[in-house]
């Protein structure tokens, strides 16, 4: 992709433009899905009530983690709290938590941690009270970055688990 | 340098009694590596004798870049030689090639009849004696074995080891954007010539492993919740068949030695474990417990023994364990962290990943542990694969951004790194074994 990325916001509404332009060479995946859009993103409205796009948009479908880790910071159980809210008011979703990491790490071994951060997120939202058989989890190791350059930016969101609803 | 002999020269791990048991002549040229400080051997190739003179130059040709790709030779300028196509049943002029530089000196001949067929003669220009002659077929279709069969017979006849050219690589071949790679088996002579595609690429296959007579490929397709997982290709018949589902996810395959089991890592929960399963049938065996990620195995050449990674100690080390499972020993103790260990088919070495000072490099090690040496070293390398005959390792590199992998090829010794040539990005090589 080139520079004429839409303005991407991730996290607590971190304005990443300006960075993901100047490294000139970052790609957001082609999404499979909802699972791999970041809130705010394409300048979409915030969606009715219990769709998706209100997901997305108003909760946030990711949350991020430190260089080989897969314990949650506390920005990330606030994101999850507010996930296993909205999940909570609308049970007809099921849910797929899919595990990434970047790509400083060999591939075998980022999968099996990319399992281990999604198994981290359905932990959590279980204990917030979302049922176990609701939640599933697929891990994709480094195969599916959603940002590209090789600086550290970049690899910080990529490590990542995101939550996918399915019907 | 170990002067061994009149010309010193290029010892393979080969014993000096080992040497010894060779005929005379055998011993009379050598090459010898056992540090940095080695000198290429200087050979003529001169063109194969054939009915059709291209055909034979082309032989030549083939034979000449794999045995100046290996490192341990340096090819005579053919420009300079006193004759131009060689002949293996006449005695060469020695003198005359003498004066090229040449210290050894291959003839050959090649002809299409039905099969292909070859002959040589390696000869040592100094001693005027015959190191080695040799006579081998193949079928039509793949002339190009022909030339490996012969820089395979020059390579053992000038190093005591068994060489390596003709055999093949697996790899996975990559293309598009790399935030929607496509991703396809494919396999290609280890010169990179002959390239096959395997899969189509409507799901994304890697980690390839060739099972040890070369005639299956295990490996991981990567598709979503439902339908990633492992399959095994039969490369005779073209047919794929799962392998099961056990676990939440299953990966990193590796043939036994005796290619009758399979290992590989499953996924429950946070934990990754490695199990073994029977390919004629039944469950798979677990091998090592707990709530670590241990992925990665591989078996020794012997089968009592497998290798793998594990982070149960913080970061991703190495460990040995009986093929039975077992908690396993810690081999590796240097900095940074460890992964993708592959037993050496000879099985005097571990190769390795490792990542230490934001750098992955590739290295060795005994199997104790011990003699831990760091071949290659850059932005990114990763998952190295042994040559048949052990002593060259492939492994791929990856600048990041939105470029791609490549392969290269580096010797145990830390020399003669070299790009080898793909029409795209490429990925996870496998190095299979011998075919002759």
């Amino acid at each position: 992709m080139g520079t004429t990325l839409p303005l991407l916001r991730f996290g607590k509404g971190l304005l990443m433009a300006v960075l993901l332009v100047a490294v000139a060479a970052c790609a957001r995946t082609p999404t499979t899905g909802v699972g791999n859009m970041a809130p705010g993103e394409g300048g979409m409205g915030a969606g009715t009530p219990g769709s998706q796009q209100e997901f997305l948009v108003s909760v946030g479908d990711r949350v991020f983690f430190e260089t080989d880790s897969s314990l949650l910071t506390s920005d990330a159980q606030s994101t999850l709290q507010k996930q296993a809210q909205w999940l909570q008011q609308y049970p007809q979703y099921r849910i797929v938590i899919e595990g990434h990491a970047d790509e400083r790490g060999t591939r075998e071994y980022n999968i099996a941690l990319g399992a281990r951060r999604a198994s981290a997120v359905v932990n959590y939202l279980a204990s917030l009270g979302i049922p176990q058989n609701r939640l599933s989890t697929v891990s994709y190791g480094k195969e599916r970055p959603v940002a590209i350059c090789n600086d550290i930016s970049c690899w910080s969101q990529n490590r990542r688990a995101v939550t996918v609803l399915t019907n | 340098m170990n002067v061994m002999t009149r010309r010193a020269a290029l010892k393979l791990g080969l014993s000096s009694a080992a040497m010894l048991a060779v005929s005379p002549a055998f011993a009379q040229l050598q090459i010898t590596v056992t540090g940095g400080n080695f000198t290429p051997m200087p050979i003529a190739v001169p063109n194969f004798a054939s009915g059709d003179p291209s055909f034979g130059a082309e032989v030549a040709q083939v034979v000449r870049n794999n045995l100046t790709g290996s490192g341990l030779f340096r090819l005579i300028d053919p420009a300079g030689y006193p004759q131009q196509v060689g002949d293996p049943n006449q005695t060469p002029a020695f003198d005359a090639w003498r004066t090229t530089g040449a210290d050894a000196l291959v003839m050959g001949n090649v002809e299409r009849a039905g099969q292909i067929q070859s002959s040589l003669r390696l000869w040592d220009t100094t001693a005027g004696a015959q190191v080695t002659g040799k006579s081998y077929g193949t079928d039509p279709n793949s002339w190009r074995r022909i030339a490996h069969m012969a820089s395979d017979a020059i390579y053992t006849g000038l190093t005591g080891e068994s060489g390596y050219f003709d055999s093949r690589v697996i790899f996975v071949a990559e293309s598009g954007p790399k935030a929607n790679r496509v991703k396809r088996l494919a396999i290609m002579d280890q010169d990179g010539a002959n390239v096959q595609y395997l899969t189509d690429g409507s799901r994304p296959a890697i980690t390839p492993r060739l099972s040890p007579n070369g005639q299956l490929c295990a490996y991981m397709v990567f598709d979503g919740p439902t339908s990633s997982g492992i399959f095994i290709l039969n490369l005779g018949t073209g047919q794929t068949q799962a392998l099961g589902r056990f676990g939440q996810m299953n990966f990193a395959p590796r043939f036994s030695p005796d290619g009758r089991r399979l290992a590989f890592s499953v996924t429950n929960g946070a934990a990754t474990n490695i199990y073994a399963i029977d390919l004629a049938g039944g469950q798979p065996q677990q091998l090592t417990t707990g709530s670590a990620i241990d992925t990665g195995p591989s078996y020794s050449p012997d089968g009592s023994r497998i290798v793998f990674e594990s982070d149960r100690g913080g970061r991703p080390q190495i460990y040995v364990m009986g093929a039975g499972g077992g908690s396993g020993d810690r081999i590796s103790f240097g900095n940074g962290s460890y992964s993708t260990p592959v037993w050496s088919p000879k099985g005097d070495y571990i190769a390795f990943t490792r990542q230490s000072g934001g750098q992955f490099q590739i290295g060795i090690m005994a199997p104790d542990g011990s003699g831990e040496r760091i071949l290659a070293s850059s932005y990114h390398a990763e998952g190295p694969t042994w040559a048949p005959n052990g002593r060259v390792l492939m492994y791929f590199r990856d600048p990041g951004g939105n470029d791609g992998p490549s392969l290269y090829a580096i010797d145990i010794w830390g020399r003669n790194e070299r790009r080898v040539a793909t029409q795209g990005y490429a990925s996870d090589p496998a190095w299979g074994p011998l075919l002759s």
